[in-house]
């Protein structure tokens, strides 16, 4: 039953044509600067440059010798400088210090930054106010997209989750913006477009006017819609442990930009093997979206079917052999050894996940999803976090406990902060604000309401800008109406009903059956409804900032059913994680058509919740 | 017509031909003598300056700027110092290099643009010499000084002077000097009597012309051509050498004859010629010498000036303004006597048509079987186009138009464009507009160009007609551009009202595409109209560029608000640092406060740069809750212990302004605990500072600091759950079972005794599990069965309990085969406990 293709699926663009170009300008930017160079890289664009543009590559422009960004002094003796790096603040003053450094020491070198995927204003004042400005030269790299996979495209901008929902610094828009021109400019335009949340909003006014600005172009559409959807719609998703076996995989091992580390106690050797995990990966593909308690099964019954496929060795003659030899064994050999990295794999999920503890955290998670026994469940969180079991793992329950039960009663939230406060430490007090101001860890209150506080603001203000405080406002302090939502989209089954994870019924079985993505849910009813009408109540409760339009110059109506017109592109602004895919290729499945998911970066439960807290910087 | 040949004179293969292009229209005295003179190429406009040398304030020189057919284009009495050197840029730009170094711009209407300066040396030692040059970069400039030293800025739009090399054993001004452009450099050449250097930015090499004949003492003159590939010099013998610029190769020698010194001496090659060519001028003649011996020579009546072109040479007097060319190739082989090529047949064939003769038939028949007859359309469109009358011009287009008739599938585009640029060059050559441009010289610069230079000079109809006739496309914006131009010249006009303006503007831009407003806005506040300039802004679609002009004109907080409108954070990000530096503090506070976005910008823009900002900010919107969370967030970073507590102390004041008391609590708790675990490592020299309560107590409980433990669980209300998990944990690690056995006994486990079951089976002791599983709760005692692994006792348990899942758990556990009576017994319980 494993999720790969059927039978007319319709074809995907070749996403790998993003890559060449990305490649082509990153080389024309390296020729600029002639002459041998060192290059900085910024650590977490090593993997993502290592998919464009490999050492190799480097070198042959002229690349010396590679060095990540550190944020120390550096030794190089080159006399040319080159940083390839996020457009941040911090990078930039580095190398303001570093220029100047040279300055006192009286070391002439040349400098170039390259950001990538945009320059940003802040960034030139660190240079001008660090009096640098005219050392060091400046380019931008516009490598917007990545394609991980065939169907995932990400920015590889984890912060923007952070810096857009949490710090309300909108930067990144353009970027999402820029990302989809980009799309939209290689691929043809969309026929519809919808989208929920304010963050989409902006990233599709932003879009639209690049659109304007360049010229038309009357394409036949590569993809028929595109949804885009701000994280913050849906945090209960993300918070949910993950059991589908790509996403057990990313939370056990954690997958960077498509590739996996599998350690000592899953090769059963003493390396560490690095893996690529894709659709070009036969095995992975055909189990990465299953439950994972198939999974084992899955892989067992591939060994026998590989050792028949070995096996077919005796009784050959030389020249059957000969022809085995040359053409299947070194399939058959690539297979084994990933097959028998993923059952190592499954295995020490197995251990790790079929323990007691891992079904009781399990068994809570549901129980707050159902939004039952939640006395038992707020026992259980405060025993986990007595316990010390796991910053990270409490703190989720926490939100989650937040989010379903739209807010904690005052007594149960100052308790279970102070004992999470002890168990962790003080530094907490600022990761608790921040979760607080996202709306994920709230007390219940009765006393000042929003509406009250912004009156008070508004007065402040101009008529004008009253409109967009008061959306601040709105998305800053959201109010989880999750029970209410999830009674109207019929996010959580009927308990008592069995639930065979072998057949799934619905997207649900990406959580065991015990609850459906309320994202993925989103689309589905969406398309469905091509729009929001009849989902009003859903909209009102998610703050509204929906919106739908009929895409582009192009006639949209009285179009033939091409394979395009069945492909939707979803946007998820702030990450998406692998159990949403994993759902939208089975919704896609059900109703024939197929998901290509772009998103600002891949992420989970720890992803998420590691960039609220503050004691790195 | 029957006399297109009677201009013109052989010169070894080629013919040369002058041509009169207009009949000057100025009126003036003395001609050209005595005055400054300068001509921009591709039919410029023409500055004279008379009298340059006066000094006295009574006798100003006046400057005055012509068209090429000498309309006069502006005049006014020059004021500022003594000029050397007048020069076009390739915008039509005047410039007036004077004496002191300094460069005046005008444009080609005598408005004043903008100065520059040329350096400190230059203006110490004064100007000697100054050439004007354009290379591949734009306009050049440079300068000899009185110091003998040469000054070079290569382009005047991005000045970035460069002083070059001193030339070794210079005494006085050299004989003569260039500007050359090689390897993407602009080098000076010079000739210091018969020596030769090359001047580049680090070194001077003496350089030797290959076969320069030996008789010469003296390089007199030099001069490049149009596409800086070829250099003549001439000698004072009166040799002219031609060659390439690198002075690599000979192309020829030619003895003038005159050995004086020429006035002036100019390329004059046309590009693909096979013949390399010279003009040289003396008082009252001229030269044109080439491959051969011969020479041609010009009598001049008038003192001229030579305007070299890409493809022949101007030549402009007092009185006249004319053309020297090499015939291009087309009009040779049509017109040349006797010629027998396929053009001048068809053009003969033409004419006896139109004579209704038969020899045309003759003619055509003769044509059409060498099957020449498309070469023969091609030369005829070719040399129309060469061709200055109109007459000549029709002629042969009738008979290419003619000769097409008899031609199946020929592609008309060459004659239909042809067609096209004639009607547009006829009409920009005309006396009123003057530019005398050649076809070649129209295609090098494109439509764009002339369309520039037709605005440059306001002839906004012209351009705007001849966009539409030539249906340039709107992605160029050539039609935008003249609109803008015109937009920009309008808003100048002082007499009209803000709306009245405002209203033609966007009424005759309005569906123009591309059209920066912005700019326009610019304009009109640089004449001072600041209201008709927000008027304008207001119709520019991008805040990209609404917004500088804005900042510009003082209008910071509409700036703001629109740059938030744009949803652009940079674009904020700009108006807020200019602000900031723009505003005192307290003014720029407050603007932030009222724009949120800004607000968050800025505040990510100081938590890297500018910490203390972020606290002035928090202060003023009495922020306490955030002035707290800052501070707790600066004690991580202090690694000083007494700094780290005052750190707190003050978060835990800005917490108790904030009302919050829980965060203050808890932030003086820690400080207990830091002061606490500095006590403790003083004095046991355990590494206690910085950790949370938890792992205090873990560490003091595992290095056997039972009474310290007791301690903290006492003063920081530790909830007795979180204690026993603590101790039962570290003590069952230490494997103190003793102390384990007392713990247990000592109250009440409040988390039950499950976990002591668990944790002393964790560590492998069954025993000690065992003595804890009779105090557990009924209802966890099946689960404290199993983990001993007693399934009687699980079984026994899970059957008194009646609970069916229970007995199913059991069931799951048990193995067939040592289990069987076991087994028996719970199916059965289970089958009553699911009848109940």
């Amino acid at each position: 039953m494993a999720h790969t293709e059927w039978r007319d699926a319709p074809e995907l663009p070749d996403f790998s044509l993003l890559k060449r170009l990305a490649r082509d300008q990153l080389i024309f930017l390296l020729e600029q600067l002639p002459g041998k160079k060192d290059l900085f890289i910024d650590s977490d664009l090593m993997s993502p440059l290592d998919r464009i543009a490999n050492v190799t590559i480097l070198k042959q422009h002229e690349v010396d010798k590679l060095y990540k960004v550190e944020l120390k002094p550096i030794v190089s003796s080159s006399d040319q400088l080159c940083f390839l790096i996020r457009p941040r603040i911090q990078t930039v003053k580095w190398i303001s210090d570093l220029v100047n450094a040279d300055k006192v020491a009286g070391r002439f070198r040349r400098y170039k930054i390259i950001f990538t995927p945009q320059k940003f204003y802040a960034c030139e004042t660190v240079l001008e106010e660090q009096g640098v400005y005219g050392d060091v030269t400046t380019d931008e790299w516009n490598f917007y997209i990545l394609p991980l996979d065939d169907d995932i495209l990400s920015l590889e901008l984890p912060e923007f989750f952070r810096d857009n929902f949490l710090e309300g610094d909108q930067r990144w828009v353009t970027t999402a913006g820029s990302a989809l021109h980009l799309l939209q400019s290689v691929y043809g335009s969309f026929s519809k477009v919808y989208g929920i949340g304010r963050c989409a909003k902006m990233v599709y006014e932003s879009w639209r006017e690049l659109m304007e600005e360049g010229e038309q172009r009357t394409r036949q559409p590569e993809f028929a819609k595109v949804f885009l959807v701000d994280r913050d719609v849906d945090f209960v998703t993300p918070l949910c442990s993950q059991v589908v076996y790509e996403g057990l995989v990313d939370d056990l091992f954690r997958i960077k930009c498509g590739s996996v580390e599998f350690g000592p106690d899953v090769t059963s050797s003493d390396k560490s093997i690095k893996v690529m995990l894709n659709s070009q990966d036969k095995v992975f593909s055909e189990i990465r979206n299953e439950h994972f308690s198939n999974v084992f099964g899955f892989l067992s019954q591939k060994a026998k079917n590989l050792q028949t496929a070995y096996d077919k060795r005796r009784g050959m003659d030389i020249q059957q052999m000969k022809a085995f030899v040359s053409d299947e064994l070194k399939g058959l050999k690539q297979e084994h050894r990933l097959l028998s990295l993923h059952i190592g794999a499954s295995e020490s999920m197995m251990k790790k996940k079929t323990k007691q503890d891992f079904q009781e955290l399990l068994k809570t998670e549901h129980s707050l999803l159902e939004g039952f026994e939640i006395r038992e469940c707020i026992t259980y969180i405060e025993e986990h976090i007595n316990r010390q079991v796991s910053m990270i793992d409490s703190l989720r329950l926490l939100c989650l406990l937040s989010i379903t039960e739209n807010g904690l009663l005052s007594k149960d939230y100052r308790s279970l902060k102070a004992q999470y406060l002890q168990s962790y430490g003080i530094k907490h007090l600022l990761t608790f604000a921040n979760l607080r101001q996202l709306g994920l860890l709230e007390e219940q209150q009765a006393g000042e309401t929003l509406t009250v506080m912004e009156s008070k603001v508004g007065k402040l203000v101009n008529d004008k800008t009253v409109g967009k405080l008061t959306d601040a406002f709105s998305s800053l302090a959201k109010k989880s109406n999750f029970r209410a939502l999830s009674k109207r989209l019929a996010l959580v089954p009927k308990s008592g009903e069995e639930y065979d994870l072998r057949v799934p019924r619905d997207m649900a079985y990406v959580f065991s059956g015990a609850y459906i993505p309320l994202s993925c849910k989103l689309i589905e009813q969406v398309l469905e409804r091509d729009g929001w009408t009849g989902l009003e109540e859903v909209t009102r409760m998610l703050n509204g900032q929906e919106f739908a339009v009929t895409g582009g110059s192009s006639s949209s109506e009285a179009r033939n059913k091409t394979d395009a017109q069945r492909i939707v592109l979803v946007m998820f602004l702030g990450g998406c994680t692998f159990s949403e895919i994993s759902a939208l290729r089975f919704l896609g499945k059900e109703r024939g058509c197929r998901f290509i998911v772009v998103t600002t970066a891949i992420t989970n439960s720890a992803r998420l919740l590691e960039a609220l807290l503050d004691n790195h910087a | 017509m029957a006399f297109v040949t009677a201009n013109w004179n052989p010169l070894g293969e080629a013919f040369y031909r002058k041509i009169e292009l207009y009949e000057m229209g100025w009126n003036l005295k003395d001609g050209l003598r005595e005055c400054l003179v300068a001509a921009a190429p591709y039919g410029g406009p023409i500055s004279l300056l008379k009298g340059h040398n006066r000094r006295s304030p009574s006798a100003r020189p006046q400057l005055e700027i012509y068209s090429s057919s000498g309309l006069p284009l502006a005049s006014f009495p020059w004021k500022s110092g003594v000029v050397k050197q007048l020069g076009w840029t390739v915008s039509d730009d005047l410039l007036c290099v004077q004496e002191d170094g300094t460069v005046l711009v005008y444009d080609l209407l005598g408005g004043f643009k903008r100065h520059f300066s040329m350096g400190n040396e230059v203006s110490q030692s004064q100007v000697l010499e100054t050439k004007i040059f354009h290379s591949p970069y734009g306009t050049g400039v440079a300068i000899l000084t009185g110091a003998l030293r040469f000054t070079l800025a290569t382009n005047i739009d991005d000045i970035k002077l460069r002083r070059l090399p001193e030339v070794p054993g210079l005494q006085g001004a050299p004989s003569c000097w260039a500007v050359l452009t090689q390897d993407r450099q602009s080098k000076v050449l010079l000739a210091n009597g018969s020596h030769l250097f090359i001047l580049d930015n680090t070194a001077c090499t003496p350089v030797t012309p290959p076969g320069l004949s030996p008789q010469a003492s003296s390089i007199v003159h030099m001069c490049d051509s149009f596409s800086y590939k070829y250099l003549a010099l001439l000698t004072d013998s009166g040799h002219v050498w031609m060659g390439t610029s690198n002075l690599k190769e000979k192309l020829s020698e030619v003895d003038t004859k005159i050995k004086t010194p020429p006035k002036q001496m100019a390329w004059c090659r046309r590009p693909k010629s096979q013949q390399p060519s010279a003009v040289v001028m003396w008082d009252g003649l001229l030269i044109v010498v080439g491959e051969c011996k011969e020479t041609i020579q010009y009598h001049l009546d008038d003192d001229s000036i030579l305007v070299p072109e890409l493809d022949g040479v101007r030549i402009i007097s007092g009185t006249h303004h004319e053309l020297l060319q090499e015939v291009p190739g087309a009009c040779e082989e049509i017109f040349k006597i006797a010629s027998m090529a396929p053009g001048a047949l068809l053009l003969e064939a033409h004419k006896e048509y139109e004579k209704e003769s038969q020899k045309a038939d003759e003619y055509l028949r003769e044509i059409k079987e060498q099957s020449l007859l498309s070469e023969a359309v091609r030369q005829c469109v070719e040399a129309a186009g060469h061709e200055h009358e109109p007459e000549t011009q029709k002629t042969l287009l009738r008979a290419a138009s003619f000769g097409k008739c008899f031609l199946s599938n020929f592609p008309p585009e060459q004659f239909v464009s042809m067609c096209r640029d004639l009607r547009v060059l006829n009409a920009v050559r005309d006396y009123t507009v003057g530019i005398p441009l050649t076809h070649t010289q129209f295609k090098q610069m494109t439509v764009q160009v002339l369309i520039d230079r037709l605005v440059y000079r306001k002839l906004y109809p012209l351009a705007i007609e001849i966009c539409r006739y030539l249906k340039t496309p709107e992605y160029q914006g050539v039609m935008s551009r003249v609109l803008k131009h015109w937009a920009c010249y309008k808003v100048q006009q002082k007499e009209e009202s803000d709306e009245v303006i405002a209203k033609a503007v966007s009424v005759k831009l309005a569906d123009a595409a591309g059209i920066s407003y912005s700019e326009i806005a610019t304009k009109a506040y640089e004449s001072g109209r600041t209201e008709l300039a927000i008027k304008l802004l207001e119709f520019e679609p991008r805040s990209g560029e609404q917004v500088p002009l804005l900042l510009k004109i003082k209008k910071s907080p509409l700036a703001l608000s629109k740059a938030i409108e744009s949803g652009d954070t940079d674009l904020v990000y700009t108006v807020v640092m200019y602000l900031k530096n723009e505003l005192n503090r307290g003014d720029f506070f407050m603007m932030l406060r009222n724009q949120p976005v800004a607000l968050s910008l800025y505040k990510q823009f100081c938590k890297h740069q500018e910490q203390d900002t972020l606290k002035d900010l928090f202060n003023q919107d009495d922020d306490h809750e955030e002035l707290g969370n800052l501070y707790v967030k600066a004690s991580y970073k202090e690694q000083r212990l007494e700094a780290r507590i005052a750190l707190l102390q003050s978060a835990v004041d800005e917490y108790y302004k904030a009302k919050n008391e829980f965060s203050a609590k808890t932030t003086e708790d820690e400080m207990r605990l830091l002061r606490f675990q500095r006590e403790l490592e003083e004095k046991k020299g355990e590494l206690l500072v910085g950790f949370s309560l938890h792992d205090t107590m873990t560490t003091l409980l595992s290095v056997g600091l039972h009474k310290q433990a007791e301690q903290l669980y006492k003063d920081f209300r530790v909830p007795d759950k979180r204690f026993w998990w603590l101790k039962l944990k570290s003590l069952a690690e230490k494997e103190d079972w003793e102390e384990l056995e007392k713990f247990g006994k000592s109250k009440k486990s409040p988390i039950g005794y499950l976990p002591f079951v668990e944790v002393c089976i964790k560590h492998h002791n069954k025993y000690e599990a065992k003595k804890y599983v009779s105090k557990v709760t009924p209802e966890q005692k099946v689960k404290a069965h199993l983990a001993v692994g007693d399934m009687e006792g699980a079984a026994e348990a899970a059957i008194e309990r009646r609970n069916e899942s229970e007995i199913s758990t059991v069931l799951s556990r048990c193995s067939a085969t040592t289990d069987h009576l076991l087994m028996e017994r719970l199916n059965r319980a289970k089958a009553t406990a699911v009848k109940k």
